[in-house]
Order: C-alpha cells, then sequence, then structure tokens
C-alpha cells in the first residue's frame, strides 16, 4: 500500500483564494476534486460504447438508426436478442467446442515446459525458452499460407478440429512463460533439488512436488489462454468459415452484411462478448494476474 | 558424462513435444512462407519457377503497398503514445490508493476481455463520418454538447484516418498499460518514497526523480507489447471499416492479395512484416534473456 493515505476526510474548505495562499489541507482537496474529475471524465470515455451497445440492443429495428444513437429506446424490445442469438448459437458452441480444449492441453504443455524451463533446465534451455518466446510475437500471416496446407496434410477437417490444434501450438510460448514465472517464484530450487539429490526422478518430482502446487498457475493460464482463443478472429477467417467457424466470424458476417440489423448486431456483440466478460468479472484477480505473467516481467 | 546427461536429459525429454510442435508450426512454417515468397505463384496453381526476390522489388514500387505501410506507421504512433499517456495517467491517478479504486480499475481494464470484433460493431457507429444534421456516433454527441468544431470525418480522413482507427484500440488497450504500471509502482519499495520525502523532496521532485526512473523497464515492456500488436493489427481495421484502401495496413493487405490467390505477393508481404516486427522484438528478447541470466 502506499504511505500516503489520501483517503482521510479532510475538513472541506472549498474556497481556494488564491493559489498561492493555499494552504496544504485546501491544496489536497483541490487535488482530489481534480483526481475524482478526471477519474469520472475517464470512466465516462470507457463506457461510452457500453452505453451504446445496451440502448440499441433493445430497440426495435426501425428505432436502430445511427442519428438515433444516443436515445434510449421508446419501445423497447427483446427481439433484436432473439435475432442475435439464433445467428450466433451455433457459432457460439463451436467457440466453446474450441476454446476448451485448446487452454487444457496447452496450459498442460505449459506446466510441464514451465517446469523445466524455471527448476530442470538443460543445456541450451535458455535459448529453447526464448525462441519458444518469439513464436508468440509473430504476426501470424508469417506462417498463415504454409499453415493452411499444414493442417491439411495432417487430415484435420477444416473449422473446430484445426482451431483447436492450431490454438493449441501458438499458444504453447505464452502458457509456458506465464508457468515458468509462477513456478519461478512459488517453487522452491531446494525443493527440487532434494528431489534430485535422493534419486526422485523428474516425473516423480513434477507429479509428486509441482502439480499439487499448481493450482493458481492453472487458473491464470486457462483464463489467459480461454480468453484469446474465444477473441481470436485471425486464424479464424484464415482457417474457417460461417458454417464451421467460431463467434468471431459469426459476429463478424452479422454486423459486416449489407442489409445490416444494428440492434442485432448491438446484441450480438453482447452475446459474443459475455462468456469472456463474466470470466472477467467472476475471476478478475486471476485475469489481472494472467496479464502480468503475460508482460515478461515476471 | 552420462551422470550428467541422466541429471538434464528427463527434462529435455519432458520439453520435446512442444519443441517439436514449435520447430514446425513456428520455424518450419517461416521457412516455408519466405520460400514461397521466392517463387512466381500468383495464381491457385503451383509455383514454376523461383524469381529470387523480385516479389520483394515489386512491393518497393507498389504504391499500395507504401500507403498501407505509411497508414501502419501513423496507426502505430498514435496508438502506442494514447495507450501510453492514458495509462501512466490512469496508475498515476489510481497509484495513491483511491476510493473506488479497485471499481476503476476493473472499469478501465474491462476492454481488454472484450473481442476488436465485438467492440468493432459499436466503433463502427460511433466513428460514423457524418457530420451535421445527419451526424450519428461521436460527431452527434460532440453536436450536442455544442462541440462542433471536433467534428470529423474519423477514419475515412484520407491523410490521418489511421489515426482514427488508434482511438477504438486505445479505448481498448490503454487499461493494460495502467496495469502494467500500477503493478510497477507497487513493486518499488517504500523506503524509497520514505526516503526521498526525508531528504525533503516535493512531490512532485519525488515521482520525477525517483518513481517514474524505477518504472522505465515498465515502459519498455509496455512499449514492445503494444508496438507488436499495433503492427500486427487485422481484426480491428477488418470489424470497423471492413477491407478497403483508406485504411489498409500490410496484414489487410496480406489477407487481401490472399483472396486473389497471389501466394507469392502475400508471403512477400507477411515476410516483410515478420520482419518489422522482429527489428523491434528480437533485442527486447535478448535483452530480457541477458538481464536474467545476470540476475
Amino acid at each position: 500500500m502506499s504511505a500516503v493515505d489520501t483517503r482521510v476526510p479532510q475538513p472541506t474548505t472549498p474556497t481556494p483564494p488564491s493559489p498561492r495562499r493555499m494552504g496544504p489541507d485546501a491544496r489536497r482537496v483541490t487535488a482530489r476534486t481534480v483526481r475524482y474529475t478526471l477519474l469520472f471524465l475517464f470512466l465516462v470515455f470507457v463506457l461510452i460504447p457500453v452505453y451504446v451497445l445496451l440502448v440499441t440492443s433493445f430497440k426495435p429495428g426501425t428505432e436502430a438508426t445511427l442519428t438515433g444513437a444516443w436515445d434510449l429506446p421508446q419501445n423497447w424490445t427483446l427481439d433484436a436478442w432473439r435475432e442475435a442469438w439464433d445467428a450466433l448459437s451455433p457459432s457460439l458452441w463451436r467457440s466453446f467446442a474450441i476454446a476448451i480444449p485448446a487452454s487444457i492441453v496447452s496450459a498442460i504443455l505449459g506446466s510441464m515446459n514451465g517446469f523445466v524451463f524455471s527448476r530442470w533446465r538443460f543445456p541450451g534451455s535458455d535459448i529453447v525458452f526464448t525462441l519458444f518466446l518469439f513464436g508468440m510475437f509473430i504476426p501470424y500471416q508469417a506462417v498463415m499460407i504454409p499453415l493452411r496446407q499444414l493442417t491439411s496434410d495432417l487430415g484435420l477437417a477444416s473449422g473446430v478440429p484445426t482451431l483447436i490444434v492450431v490454438h493449441i501450438a501458438y499458444g504453447i510460448p505464452i502458457c509456458s512463460l506465464i508457468f515458468r514465472g509462477y513456478y519461478s517464484t512459488t517453487i522452491p530450487n531446494e525443493l527440487v533439488e532434494a528431489g534430485r539429490v535422493d534419486g526422485a526422478g523428474l516425473i516423480r518430482t513434477y507429479a509428486l512436488i509441482v502439480l499439487p502446487l499448481s493450482a493458481p498457475g492453472f487458473v491464470v493460464t486457462l483464463i489467459w489462454q480461454f480468453t484469446s482463443v474465444w477473441n481470436d478472429f485471425l486464424f479464424a477467417i484464415f482457417l474457417s468459415n460461417t458454417r464451421n467457424g467460431p463467434v468471431t466470424i459469426a459476429l463478424n458476417a452479422l454486423a459486416g452484411g449489407q442489409l445490416t440489423d444494428y440492434a442485432a448486431s448491438m446484441a450480438g456483440a453482447l452475446i459474443a462478448s459475455f462468456p469472456t466478460l463474466i470470466v472477467y468479472i467472476v475471476l478478475g484477480r486471476w485475469f489481472i494476474g494472467g496479464l502480468m505473467a503475460g508482460s515478461l516481467k515476471t | 558424462m552420462r551422470s550428467r546427461i541422466r541429471n538434464w536429459g528427463p527434462g529435455l525429454l519432458m520439453v520435446a513435444p512442444s519443441i517439436v510442435v514449435i520447430a514446425v508450426f513456428v520455424y518450419v512454417l517461416i521457412g516455408a512462407t519466405v520460400n514461397e515468397s521466392l517463387t512466381d505463384r500468383h495464381t491457385a496453381a503451383p509455383a514454376e519457377n523461383y524469381v529470387g526476390l523480385e516479389n520483394y522489388a515489386n512491393l518497393l514500387d507498389d504504391d499500395r503497398f507504401i500507403h498501407s505501410l505509411k497508414n501502419l506507421a501513423v496507426l502505430t504512433v498514435v496508438f502506442v503514445t494514447g495507450t501510453l499517456v492514458l495509462g501512466v495517467l490512469w496508475a498515476f491517478l489510481l497509484e495513491k490508493g483511491v476510493k473506488g479504486e479497485g471499481f476503476f480499475r476493473s472499469a478501465y481494464l474491462f476492454p481488454m476481455a472484450v473481442s476488436f470484433v465485438a467492440s468493432g460493431v459499436v466503433w463502427r457507429w460511433l466513428l460514423n463520418s457524418a457530420e451535421g444534421e445527419g451526424a450519428g456516433g461521436l460527431n452527434a454527441l460532440f453536436g450536442m454538447a455544442g462541440l462542433d468544431v471536433l467534428q470529423n470525418p474519423w477514419w475515412s480522413h484520407p491523410d490521418w484516418g489511421m489515426a482514427a482507427m488508434a482511438v477504438p484500440a486505445i479505448w481498448q488497450l490503454s487499461g493494460y498499460v495502467m496495469a502494467l504500471f500500477l503493478a510497477g509502482f507497487r513493486g518499488i519499495p517504500n523506503e524509497l518514497r520514505e526516503a526521498a520525502r526525508v531528504d525533503g523532496a516535493s512531490e512532485a521532485q519525488l515521482y520525477r526523480h525517483v518513481l517514474f526512473p524505477q518504472l522505465s523497464p515498465v515502459a519498455l515492456t509496455a512499449l514492445i507489447i503494444i508496438g507488436h500488436m499495433s503492427m500486427k493489427m487485422f481484426d480491428l481495421i477488418m470489424a470497423v471499416s471492413g477491407a478497403q484502401y483508406l485504411t489498409e495496413v500490410p496484414a489487410v493487405y496480406m489477407w487481401q492479395a490472399l483472396l486473389t490467390n497471389d501466394y507469392a505477393k502475400a508471403a512477400a508481404i507477411a515476410i516483410v512484416l515478420l520482419v518489422v516486427v522482429a527489428v523491434l522484438v528480437v533485442p527486447y528478447l535478448i535483452h530480457n534473456a541477458r538481464t536474467e541470466r545476470q540476475r
């Protein structure tokens, strides 16, 4: 916590005559007023899109016009939500079918890699780790053309199976990074060394010492991976279509058509965002943990 | 010798499956893209000849490609500057512990949980170019507030449209930079602040000479992460404007080239993009690996 507690209520005399004659108390009050004003202004900036999304989604098609974007609905209706649900629900389930297995498998691989990279290094393991990390920064366009060929050579059907495999593969670097950081702060080196001296093999050390301590690492990794797979559009547009792809593809088609129903696309944007938003609201603390771990500085 | 291998061998074995996957999915495929970019495969039919660097030379002569690079530069400068300024400001405002800190923090950060495709649906409306009577979106809001001077064509502006395209990106990722800096502030030992105060430093001096210098590694991290995201930007542009010349960046151009089955050109664009990102990221990764080894 910070040393200065600005939350102590000050006896308020909100009349600072001139800056020069301001006492320390008055100056603190001014500073606090400025701070809260700014905080609320930025809050408005952040919430403006949410307001437009929400009010438009409850409008009937005739009211959902650009010029009336800021008005509240005159006739509240759930029609747009129904329409969006009909358009998106098949792809919504496909998104779950992609994101859940992909996050679980890459988290497991990440845990194994993270353990080795932090606590059971081999010669050159730091270089291998850095080569892994590069894989998470590349623009995926640089692999996309041969990737299509590769997935079909592997016999993977377009859509869900392909996207599961691809997200596992490209999820390995970030998952390894998160677990490496996690283990290097939570698993004492001595514990692993002791196991090594006792002749406990790698598998036993991992299974009996490391895994039982891994739950928080898994929560952070799974949230991170689920969110990024769920929100992916790039792999989806290259490797699937509206009939077999995830919800981002279906939403883009719903919102980008020639005769766009604005109310339905706004409701659709909300529907497509609910799973990750719920994860964020319920498990926010862990979500932020993943953000920090994903930034290399662990 | 054998006992040493027995010591680290199992570790290597445990990572081996991932090494194979990364080697194939990252490095072999990048090699295959480079290979493709050196051929004359401009149709769906297989390539017939290697043409050396011809596809790259053509890109340099291609006004459309140069235009997409310019767009990318404008987007990146505005996006990086915007997120860093807002992110640092938000962290600074929240850092001393204000009432409702958790609420503000969660609200500022929530756009991170949403996809560019979903937020693009609403930003397409907010950034509508109509002005005056028929204005919608943010322009209508400016009109209602009597700030008509602020009305502008947003991303439809031929020169500065990409600066407007950065607005949704800034909206989405400033919270992330804030979170990085908040963690940075929290990581500074309290003794440092105490010592500066005892030495008679004012609040401004405390931040300027003590706290901010401590945060330069955080700033570097934020710069690299936001910078490389910007260079890869694809989803947001597709969602807000769709693929069109005005807002085209290399990632979108590559997609368009692929739609016309110009594989060689698409591959060359992708490799140029990779090199641009690598110039930013590789020194950072090496720097990171070095500082870790010293620890």
